[in-house]
């Protein structure tokens, strides 16, 4: 491929006086993890809304699968293949986990306007969402509704969800935020062989996870790419480590 | 807590039954009020399907349920004095027969629920409230000064209108009627909410952005809402005006808006029996309580706080419990 699957152009974003996006250019290949990293404030959500279409940039371009999708809808960019898990989890708290499940199905199908066929009974939607249910480990919860699930439980549906879509890309925002230990393992692991299918853009606080998983790292400080480069070379980098992981790295 | 579907069916049963006997005891007056809650529950389950399951607080729903009743109003006006409706272009024959009428009010009801709903969609939160409001009172001013339709008067209709086969001037066929029409929506109503578009628009009404992610449309999900919920709204129009033979302004008034509004969270906002039990419950008391005091409105304005405090699942809350879903 001569083309990366995601890719931001000098994407720039104002509040105010505020810059929080600074002529960002960022790819994301096939195969790959690109880890965003940077600290609170950097500009990291104001980078993923651009992404997926909550906020409009206010110069430069964001491209899918070579094709411009700066002015297009999160519907839209959603349909073009890309797949978004959210920070703080926004699921539909009232149904349950298959339901949510199927909600994505029902998004990947493009067809949402029958009123007349119950959707549960539909073989094909359900098939998909119980795929996707089962790959997170979440098949045994499947009536469980979303307001009774654990954190964790509601952050491996989040992921679940996106994995209805089958996306071309995943933006993935903290996934492994208030997971113990044991399940960011868990997940680390299962993000460790999604990027087989789709790459993944991963925006994430925890560095064993980022280390761990990414094949290249982009930081972010005041709206600014300031490094970009392999775990290796964003560990030695004097300018990453003096603006972000400090003495500790 | 009681199942939900035996409260449905208990109340399905009592709405049978009292008319049933209010037949054998020769107490026409009875099996009117029961019509008149029927009628009433048919408009609040059409807007529950906008404000229950869409998240859709339409203030202006007065509208659908006035336009429904002026379709059969003029219809009807044109058919007892013999003139055409004039349309400039065209004109059509008046009509006494009830399918057409409802046809029209469906269309009519439906149409304007498109255009009102295209509009205020655009708008979230009090100022959706707001601007359907301003449409319902939009609707009011203009009929109020419609001289060719009776104006502020408004109009009678000297004879029920007609559906074959048949005597619609019988209280008990015509409350059979409606309560076939009740059920045939609230039975669709089921479905809807069990299909594709219901999980959708459910899923709407709590995290928009959700939707969008998976890539739909929440404007568009909840703008057909609108329009099917207009469209109910409008059949109980057209049947509320034949209960009454009499159609005026006041069909389109902001008081009817709230009235229904009131129905469907007494009853359980949501809940596909919920504006039924509201009804039941909001013409037993007007006909119980408005027999004592003038001011019965008080009474049923503390009832209406008690639920809100205490109650946010309305009667059907109260009594089953929390919503549960189907799978």
């Amino acid at each position: 491929m001569t083309e990366p699957v995601l890719e931001t152009r000098n994407i720039t974003r104002r509040f105010g006086a505020l810059m929080a996006s600074d002529s960002i250019s960022i790819e994301l290949w096939p195969g790959e993890i690109h880890a965003v990293i940077g600290p609170n404030g950097a500009g990291k959500s104001t980078l993923i809304e651009q992404i997926c279409g909550g906020l409009k940039p206010d110069a430069g371009q964001v491209r899918l699968l070579g094709r411009d999708v700066t002015r297009q809808s999160t519907a839209a960019r959603a349909r073009a293949g890309l797949g978004r898990t959210f920070q703080i989890s926004a699921l539909a708290m009232e149904d349950t986990v298959l339901q949510n499940a199927i909600l994505g199905a029902l998004g990947a199908s493009g067809r949402p306007w029958g009123i007349w066929r119950p959707v549960l009974k539909d073989r094909g939607l359900r098939a998909r969402a119980e795929e996707a249910l089962h790959r997170v480990g979440l098949e045994d919860l499947t009536a469980k509704h979303c307001a009774d699930l654990s954190h964790g439980q509601r952050r491996q549906l989040e992921v679940a969800v996106a994995l209805t879509l089958r996306p071309k890309a995943f933006i993935m925002d903290e996934p492994m935020a208030g997971l113990g230990a044991e399940g960011s393992k868990r997940l680390t692991g299962f993000l460790d062989g999604l990027r087989e299918e789709a790459p993944i853009l991963l925006v994430e606080h925890d560095m064993d996870a980022v280390f761990a998983l990414a094949d290249r790292i982009s930081v972010l400080v005041y709206g600014r790419i300031i490094a970009t480069g392999t775990v290796d070379e964003i560990r030695a980098n004097a300018e990453v480590r003096e603006a972000y992981l400090g003495e500790g790295a | 807590m009681i199942p939900e579907r035996h409260v449905n069916a208990a109340l399905l049963v009592g709405l049978v039954a009292v008319p049933m006997w209010a037949l054998a005891a020769d107490e026409p007056y009875t099996i009117t009020l029961a019509t008149r809650a029927v009628i009433l529950a048919l408009a609040a389950v059409g807007l529950n399907i906008a404000l229950g399951i869409g998240g859709l607080v339409s203030l202006g729903h007065a509208a659908f349920f006035g336009i429904g009743g002026y379709a059969m109003g003029i219809l009807a006006f044109h058919a007892q004095t013999f003139t055409p409706l004039d349309f400039g272009a065209f004109s059509v024959a008046g009509t006494k027969s009830m399918p057409v009428i409802w046809l029209a009010a469906l269309v009519l009801s439906a149409l304007a629920a498109l255009v009102i709903g295209l509009l205020s969609l655009r708008t979230s939160g009090v100022y959706f409230i707001m601007i359907t409001l301003a449409f319902g009172q939009m609707f009011y001013y203009f009929t109020i000064s419609w001289s060719t339709y009776g104006g502020e008067d408004g109009m009678s209709i000297y004879v029920r209108n007609s559906f074959p086969g048949l005597d619609t001037l019988v209280p008990v066929q015509f409350f059979g009627i409606c309560l076939i029409l009740l059920c045939l929506v609230l039975f669709l109503n089921a479905r809807l909410v069990r299909s594709r578009f219901g999980l959708a628009l459910n899923a709407a009404r709590q995290v928009s952005v959700r939707v969008e992610t998976v890539g739909l449309d929440p404007t568009r999900l909840k703008l057909l809402a609108f329009v099917i919920s207009g469209a109910v709204t409008g059949l109980a129009g057209a049947l509320f005006a034949d209960l009454n033979r009499f159609v005026s302004p006041a069909m389109f008034s902001w008081q009817f808006s709230g009235e229904i509004m009131v129905l469907v969270i007494l009853g359980g906002v949501g809940r596909i029996f919920g504006p039924v039990v509201g009804a039941v419950v909001f013409v037993t008391l007007e006909h119980v309580l408005g027999g004592l005091t003038d001011f019965w409105h008080i009474y049923l304005g503390v009832i209406l706080l008690l639920i809100v405090l205490f109650a946010q699942g309305g009667i059907i809350g109260l009594l089953c419990g929390r919503r549960v879903h189907h799978d």
